[in-house]
């Protein structure tokens, strides 16, 4: 702070709350939608507090057994191929990434930057550029609605190996010394003193790869044909059909909840994590 | 920093072996793809898929010709301008109020950054809840306000829907990179103009503004960006692409035609084009972001 300004602190406080309110104010109305019963939600306008029927609304999307119009696959399934699905891709970027990275920076081999240049042009494109040819390639593979073809496409980017490289470059050249004094030999070297040194970098990176697996939406719509291979994200766009009337909207909201709940909690659990994450694969 | 170790161990398979899971997965699902996307934008295969014949550039003249291909780019441009100006600018006004809040700044970040963990289809979905003509509370607002509102048959509504959810999504992101910027900025620097008389107005202009720029640059590239590429499932779930395809972003687009009116020469050109878009915007952060941002 550098003078006293009370006025301007108060706006200060103002302001972010509106921020903050605003911003909240959606994920109220979702919740409170999700708490009541059908007719209750489509009334204009809708209650504004929570109502009654939390537990049954939340039952009914996970089971999946309900009347109205739009899909009636159950929640339970998509939540669990959603966390399968996130888990892997950050999970399995990590892991590739940490081994491409350790060879590029630690060895010198033939065509050693051409494999460099090669990882980095994958930044550039997106998969939503690319979705037919790649479609094409994951169906004559026959990985349409496997866990396979959900994920290994999204694996291939190379982010990770960057944020890797970048770390790898300012661990001090002494460990390798010492480590080879020691009789130990790469493989050593990269387990017991490199992994562990990255360890706050795989966090910070596992949580914003963590949300990505979990976000997907154009991929996943186009591999999965399947309803019990949907993620939820994909689900609940499946549950809303027709007109807003015949949809129903306090299952849906339910469910966008709980699709909301997991990557929420990392983000919140893992704020130091998140934010460091966040800068270097940016930056 | 260093770019080169000058330690490295020796092995002749080692190497080979550590690269190869990267390699394999980008080599398959990157590369191949790509090459594909190029080879079918010069190619034109009938209804059935039975034949292909090579077309040269008339994919990209028939794009060129195509009004709605040229109407789905003056959408897009509509679009990813207003996410990133409005984005940027509130999410602005929020970090420096948060910069200046000692008290407290933890917990208004906590409850600033969750949205970016929100999906954007499941985005879509909430706004389109809220602003749904007959049931949506935000709609009954607008109504008791004596205005009309209806996104399913108006564009500019349909527009409206779409950029606040975007914006909505994308502010937390943005956010955390101005306040970053901002409480990277000497103090010094700032107290010293707060000692020669300069009021906060004018010290924000004056010294944190242009010192943002790069953090600022950084964003609206990366803000373009998003609004090109991640929005599609804010579009696909609160508007399909309509009313009409007044809505119909590019990836929209590039989706649509390739999936569901299966012309894929024509989708595979607008790829090419949305490629060449995402490269020129790469290269042009990494010029000016990499030369400027060391202030």
């Amino acid at each position: 702070m550098v003078e006293r300004r009370p006025w301007l602190d108060f706006l200060s406080h103002a302001i972010l709350i509106i921020g903050v309110l605003v911003i909240a104010f959606p994920v109220y109305i979702t919740f409170v939608a999700s708490t009541h019963t059908t007719q209750e939600v489509v009334q204009s306008p809708m209650p504004l507090f929570p109502g009654t029927h939390l537990i049954d609304n939340y039952a009914t999307a996970l089971s999946g057994e309900r009347t109205g119009t739009g899909s009636h696959a159950s929640v339970g399934r998509m939540m669990v191929v959603s966390l399968v699905t996130a888990l892997v891709i950050s999970l399995g970027k990590i892991a590739i990434s940490l081994l491409s990275a350790f060879a590029i920076v630690y060895f010198r081999f033939p065509f050693r930057m051409a494999f460099f240049w090669a990882i980095f042009v994958t930044l550039m494109l997106p998969v939503e550029v690319r979705i037919g040819p790649t479609y094409q390639v994951v169906a004559d593979l026959g990985m349409l609605n496997s866990y396979a073809g959900l994920t290994i496409p999204l694996i291939a980017s190379a982010t990770a190996t960057f944020l890797f490289r970048q770390f790898f470059l300012t661990v001090p050249d002494e460990l390798v010394e010492a480590a080879r004094v020691d009789g130990a030999g790469p493989l050593r070297f990269f387990k017991d003193i490199l992994v562990p040194l990255s360890s706050t970098s795989i966090a910070a990176l596992f949580v914003i790869q963590f949300i990505y697996g979990w976000n997907q939406y154009l991929w996943p719509l186009l591999v999965t044909t399947q309803e019990n291979m949907y993620p939820v994200v994909v689900g609940i766009k499946q549950m809303i059909s027709g007109g807003d009337a015949q949809t129903e909207w306090n299952i849906v909201m339910a469910t966008a909840m709980m699709a909301m709940l997991p990557p929420a909690l990392v983000v919140m659990l893992m704020q130091k994590w998140f934010v460091k994450g966040l800068v270097d694969t940016e930056k | 920093m260093a770019t080169e170790k000058r330690v490295v161990f020796k092995s002749a398979w080692l190497p080979w072996v550590l690269l190869a899971p990267q390699v394999a997965v980008i080599a398959i699902f990157f590369f191949w793809p790509a090459a594909q996307a190029l080879l079918q934008s010069v190619q034109q295969s009938d209804a059935f898929g039975t034949s292909v014949q090579f077309v040269g550039l008339e994919n990209f003249r028939n794009l060129w010709n195509d009004e709605s291909y040229l109407e789905s780019f003056k959408t897009t441009a509509v679009f990813s301008s207003l996410v990133a100006v409005l984005g940027l600018s509130l999410s602005l006004t929020l970090a420096i109020f948060a910069d200046r809040v000692v008290r407290g700044s933890g917990l208004y970040r906590t409850f600033l950054i969750w949205p970016y963990a929100v999906a954007p289809a499941v985005a879509g979905v909430l706004w389109l809840f809220m602003f749904a003509p007959s049931i949506g509370i935000v709609s009954y607002g607008i109504r008791q306000l004596g205005m009309a509102w209806d996104p399913l048959l108006n564009s500019n509504h349909a527009m409206a829907l779409i950029v606040m959810a975007a914006v909505w999504k994308q502010i937390s992101y943005n956010f955390l990179f101005f306040l970053a910027g901002l409480q990277s900025i000497p103090k010094s620097l700032i107290e010293a103009a707060a000692m020669d008389g300069a009021r906060p107005w004018r010290r924000f202009w004056t010294i944190q503004f242009p010192l943002l720029s790069p953090t600022t640059f950084f964003l609206l590239v990366i803000n373009i960006v998003y609004a090109f590429f991640d929005t599609f499932a804010i579009v696909d779930a609160a508007t399909k692409g309509g009313p009409g395809k007044d809505t119909a972003i590019l990836v929209y687009k590039v989706y649509f035609d390739g999936f569901k009116a299966m012309d894929l020469g024509g989708s595979a050109a607008q790829s090419v084009v949305l490629m060449v878009i995402v490269v020129a915007l790469t290269v042009v952060q990494f010029r000016f972001v990499e030369k400027k941002v060391n202030y």
